[in-house]
């Protein structure tokens, strides 16, 4: 494993109102891994991802993507750079086929640039580029399916299409919020090896995941968050180990009371 | 409880032509060719015919301000279903590139045939410009910006008594005869109309769509979406502008009731009427109810009443609009099956 750092996040901070959502997180993901991010329900993961994509305006803290400091710059100058997100609840184009939702991303500066997925610098055809992309994502290509409306298609397919959206982008770093939830058992099982394949792409991911055996699968490490704050980091079984995180899932008296009361 | 249970339903089917396969123009016989072909040339002969059949002088000039009128309501079905930003702007487009093209013409001494193009540009850089604030608004909120500024841009001008003040701009150039008048604006009309139909499916025009579904999914591709938004707001104030330039000259006259609310409410109303996010539909119901509300001026006050009343009828009873219909009937044919 190379250990050169892609991405530093530094003591991030983001509060709603009252609520502090993020508190002083900082990690690290290194170039070719996956990173995963666990805890239990509103623990800030989402939060993060949105601070560090730029959907949301951090309070404080700092981002630095190969040595440059992207703490807040704009949405779509992040994704530009090859940091690309997908949603937990999917935002394809309803009224679109599912081929034509990739159009969108090939239209832009970064796809014209690297030709997309693949793209050896040179963009073909829109059209033919993007069914090329789903296949490799799991629409079968002589099927119907990358035809039909986004509207029409099952939550395995518009997952695969959120992933598809942003590998359009050719990118450097892909954050996956639960790219697993709302899958069944067996659409879980083809996106397991999806994920290694792109691991492989050399592609980074950071994986935001509550099904945590399918994520200590393909994960290399783990950062495990509880209330806005980073618990604890390691590899899977490091984080398994965890008598915090163990409490932090399972609860404590202390917590357990906590949660109820809420 | 007793339920009538149905014998048999309605049941659509598309018609079996190859060309209505999205991208793939696979024409191999006549009767596919009619097909594609013959509602086009309806509408383009129907329109290229109106102003010979028209009876007096005052009612082809009743066409000519329809063709403006399908201008704005062509911006306003691209912003609103294409872009997804709802916008009462078309008096404010109207009024600025009225203005503009009256002051290039009185001030600048410039020709018509310069007047207008620069005009339908520079009100649309203008509408852009004064608009910019407003962009990362949606829906209604967007529409309540567009309504002000037509509203605020009358007042300042009365109060000010800039530009002409109450009494506007007069002795801008008209046009050599009235062919050139009535013709010109049908012809930039037809092109508007399949230039747009073709803009929207091109690659760039699934961008604009993209920002109407998903705005934040458009953000995550890493696209501007300000940038399109702004460029959507460019074209329909552009279509607008030109309107307004073209009124100008149509009457030598520039002056504040060119801000008047009609230019943001009619079109709207053809839209409903139309159909939205068909782009002709619009049209049609720009050439259906401008012509229906100068025919009213017979009734006098009644005029409005009659005019809602058409109005109510088809939101109530054809609420999906004409062409929505129309086309539906046109692409499948139902037949009934038993259950």
């Amino acid at each position: 494993m190379r250990e050169e750092i892609l991405l530093q996040i530094v003591n991030v901070c983001k509060s709603f109102g009252g609520v502090q959502a993020v508190l002083n997180v900082s990690f690290d993901v290194r170039k070719g891994e996956v990173f995963g991010i666990i805890g239990p329900n509103g623990s800030g993961k989402t939060t993060l991802i949105n601070c560090i994509t730029g959907f949301i305006k951090m309070d404080s803290g700092k981002i630095v993507y190969r040595g440059q400091d992207i703490s807040y710059l704009s949405a779509h100058k992040i994704a530009d750079l090859g940091i690309t997100r997908t949603f937990q609840i999917m935002r394809p184009y309803y009224s679109l086929p599912a081929y034509k939702n990739l159009i969108v991303p090939l239209f832009s500066p970064r796809a014209r640039r690297t030709g997309g997925w693949r793209g050896g610098g040179k963009l073909g055809d829109r059209d033919t580029v993007s069914i090329d992309i789903l296949e490799e994502i799991g629409f079968e290509r002589d099927s119907f399916v990358p035809y039909k409306l986004a509207s029409s298609l099952p939550t395995g397919y518009l997952k695969r299409l959120e992933l598809a959206r942003c590998l359009a982008l050719r990118p450097d770093i892909i954050l996956c919020d639960e790219v697993f939830s709302g899958l069944s058992m067996s659409e879980i099982a083809s996106m397991v090896p999806l994920i290694e394949k792109l691991q492989m792409d050399g592609i980074t991911l950071v994986m935001i995941e509550h099904r945590l055996r399918e994520l200590f699968r393909v994960a290399n490490r783990v950062m495990v968050m509880n209330f806005g704050e980073k618990l604890t980091e390691g590899t899977p079984e490091e984080v398994m180990e965890d008598e915090r995180v163990k409490e932090a899932y399972l609860g404590s008296e202390k917590l357990l009371d906590y949660t109820f009361e809420a | 409880m007793d339920f009538i249970i149905p014998e048999r339903r309605k049941e659509r089917v598309d018609r079996g032509i190859k060309v209505r396969t999205e991208g793939i123009y696979a024409i191999s016989s006549l009767e596919e060719v009619t097909y594609l072909v013959f509602p086009r040339l309806v509408l383009i002969m129907g329109i290229l015919l109106l102003p010979i059949l028209m009876p007096s002088l005052y009612w082809k000039r009743v066409i000519s301000i329809a063709c403006i009128y399908s201008l704005l309501a062509l911006g306003f079905d691209f912003l609103a279903h294409f872009v997804g930003l709802v916008s009462l702007g078309g008096a404010f487009f109207i009024g600025v590139g009225g203005y503009t093209a009256a002051i290039l013409n009185k001030s600048f001494g410039l020709p018509i045939v310069l007047t207008i193009p620069l005009a339908t540009v520079l009100g649309a850089l203008i509408c852009t410009l004064l608009l910019l604030p407003a962009l990362p608004l949606r829906g209604v909120y967007f529409a309540i910006v567009t309504l002000m500024y037509p509203l605020a841009l009358m007042r300042i001008i009365e109060a000010l008594n800039i530009l002409g003040g109450t009494d506007g701009i007069l002795g801008v150039a008209g046009f050599p005869n009235r062919w050139v008048e009535q013709y010109l604006i049908i012809f930039i009309l037809i092109f508007v109309l399949f230039g747009l139909r073709r803009f929207v499916n091109e690659d760039i025009g699934l961008v604009f769509r993209g920002v109407k579904d998903n705005d934040q999914a458009v953000r995550a591709s890493g696209i501007n979406i300000t940038f399109y938004k702004a460029l959507a707001v460019f074209i329909a104030s552009g279509l607008g502008s030109l309107g307004g330039a073209y009124l100008s000259h149509i009457y030598m006259w520039s002056g504040i009731s060119q801000f008047a609310l009609d230019f943001s409410v009619i079109p709207i109303a053809a839209t409903v009427i139309g159909g939205g996010g068909t782009l002709v539909g619009p049209l049609l119901g720009c050439f259906f109810l401008v012509p229906i509300s100068e025919w009213l001026r017979e009734f006098g006050t009644l005029r409005i009443v009659f005019y809602s009343l058409i109005l109510m009828m088809f939101i109530m009873f054809r609420s999906e609009g004409f062409m929505v219909y129309a086309q539906r009937k046109y692409h499948q044919f139902e037949r009934w099956v038993k259950v």
